[in-house]
């Protein structure tokens, strides 16, 4: 029988490729979702990278993205492969999602609330802030019993990082998941509208 | 501890120098006053690290030159090693320091102050836009596949039935009722005799059983009828020669080992180094012995 052309053989390589880097991308397989760069390498092979970037152009489609989350701070210019081995990849919504569909993600209103302003005022205050600074600024807005119960939930969840000294720090999810340089130009961007 | 007391505790320094001038001969007065310095600035940087305020309140020149004023005084290992870390905290103080400034020069970078005021003013529905107009969820599935469905159910299969499994770990019962101290020592929960009088038995026992050269057989001394007789013994020898009342003597090429009573105790134990050496005491090591004997 005679073989198919090159290219289309590539293009069905690819296709497998793609669908095996869906499954693990999706399926949460360790106690983290997502997959590390190496991980993926292993299963992938070493043209991983362009593998990823085909299923995200096609997760674009359906508002959905590959997110590349890399160990330390993202690198100024083009990432290396060890930098990519290293980093951690997330399917993340590509778009934003409206109040109403919040109710989707298990959260309530308050919650999403106390979360945005612990968030916030962690980046406000480069990364690292004591926790009752925190606790009190949600009771500001939040019923008393509310504040501990809902920092501990941002600490399961993987938004916020507790250390020994009650100093609370930005962890894997919000690099995941919150657009930090847009959340902070929005809540300045208000600042200096009201300014005018 | 507020940025305040930071630059409260390095102006302290002094204060506390000038109160502290009494009685003791200079240069000794001198290394208690270094090394108080070093542990404030250690705690100090500290501080620092773990409480988050400005590390730019601590002023690395000023103790860079406290430092340097004391570690001509430094002569033991304990004063090094104070030195060492004081340098070191201050090395993650510094650390802090660039952070700080690579911080404020990102895009990321805001007045904290204004920031603060921001959140503290909106009200929460603004807010949850703005953070919605920035979040973007993770997507993750959680579902059974059809390989671990397969898998449990050919676990479900082989496993036995509850009271069946019950059945097996089920413990003996007995009654419950007195023990006497003979029973127990046959059972080996009590011991006959104390344990140093049993070392001191074993020991007198060594010193008659040994040849004129002074030692004899290690396997000879702690071999007895029983396997269990025999590590009885092992483990009482192995106190004989930790206390000091005996050594071994092992010629590796000849895989032999001898143990050497002393007159009396020895102390050089905790003069020299102490080493470990494991003798296998196994049943296929007794059998051997037990056979060589009936030979």
């Amino acid at each position: 029988m005679e073989k198919p052309p090159t290219r289309l053989r590539k293009k069905a390589l690819y296709l497998r490729k793609i669908k095996r880097a869906t499954h693990l991308l999706f399926y949460k397989r360790h106690r983290k979702p997502g997959v590390k760069g190496w991980e993926l390498k292993q299963s992938l092979g070493s043209d991983y990278p362009k593998v990823i970037q085909l299923l995200d152009r096609y997760l674009e489609k359906l508002d959905l993205q590959v997110k590349t989350v890399f160990e330390g701070e993202k690198p100024a210019e083009k990432p290396t492969l060890t930098h990519l081995d290293t980093a951690r990849f997330y399917v993340t919504l590509r778009g934003t999602i409206a109040q109403k569909e919040t109710k989707l993600c298990g959260w309530r209103i308050d919650d999403i609330a106390g979360l945005a302003m612990a968030i916030s005022y962690v980046i406000s205050k480069k990364g690292k802030v004591p926790r009752e600074e925190v606790e009190e600024l949600l009771r500001d807005k939040l019923p008393g019993w509310r504040v501990d119960i809902n920092l501990d939930r941002y600490i399961r969840a993987g938004y916020l990082a507790e250390d020994k000294n009650d100093q609370l720090y930005l962890d894997w999810r919000t690099r995941a998941e919150v657009d930090q340089k847009a959340l902070v130009d929005m809540l300045l961007g208000v600042e200096s509208a009201e300014t005018k | 501890m507020t940025p305040f007391s930071a630059v409260y505790i390095l102006h302290l320094f002094n204060i506390y120098e000038i109160n502290e001038a009494t009685t003791l001969p200079p240069k000794k007065r001198k290394k208690k006053l270094g090394e108080e310095q070093l542990q404030r600035i250690i705690d100090l940087c500290k501080s620092a690290e773990e409480k988050s305020f400005d590390p730019f309140l601590v002023d690395i020149d000023d103790i860079i030159n406290i430092i340097q004023e004391y570690f001509p005084e430094w002569e033991s290992m304990d004063e090094f090693n104070l030195d060492a870390e004081a340098i070191n905290r201050l090395a993650s103080v510094i650390k802090l320091q660039s952070e700080w400034v690579r911080h404020r020069s990102t895009s990321l970078y805001t007045d904290p102050f204004l920031l603060e005021e921001k959140i503290r003013k909106l009200d929460k529905e603004e807010l949850i836009d703005f953070f919605l107009r920035a979040w973007h969820p993770i997507i993750e599935l959680e579902q059974i596949s059809l390989h671990s469905l397969a898998k449990a159910t050919e676990y479900w299969e082989s496993l036995l039935p509850l009271d069946e499994r019950w059945l097996k770990t089920k413990g003996i019962e007995t009654k419950l009722g007195a023990t006497s101290r003979e029973e127990l020592i046959g059972q080996r929960i009590l011991l006959e005799k104390a344990f140093s009088e049993e070392l001191a038995i074993l020991w007198e026992e060594l010193k008659s059983k040994v040849g004129e050269d002074g030692r004899m057989h290690y396997w000879d001394f702690v071999g007895a009828d029983s396997y269990e007789e025999t590590l009885q013994r092992a483990y009482l020898t192995s106190f004989l020669i930790t206390y000091g009342y005996a050594t071994l003597e092992i010629y590796r090429l000849e895989e032999e080992v001898y143990i050497r009573p002393f007159e009396k105790p020895s102390s050089m134990v905790s003069k020299k180094q102490v080493v470990s050496i494991p003798v296998s005491i196994s049943i296929e090591e007794w059998e051997k012995w037990k056979n060589h004997q009936q030979d």
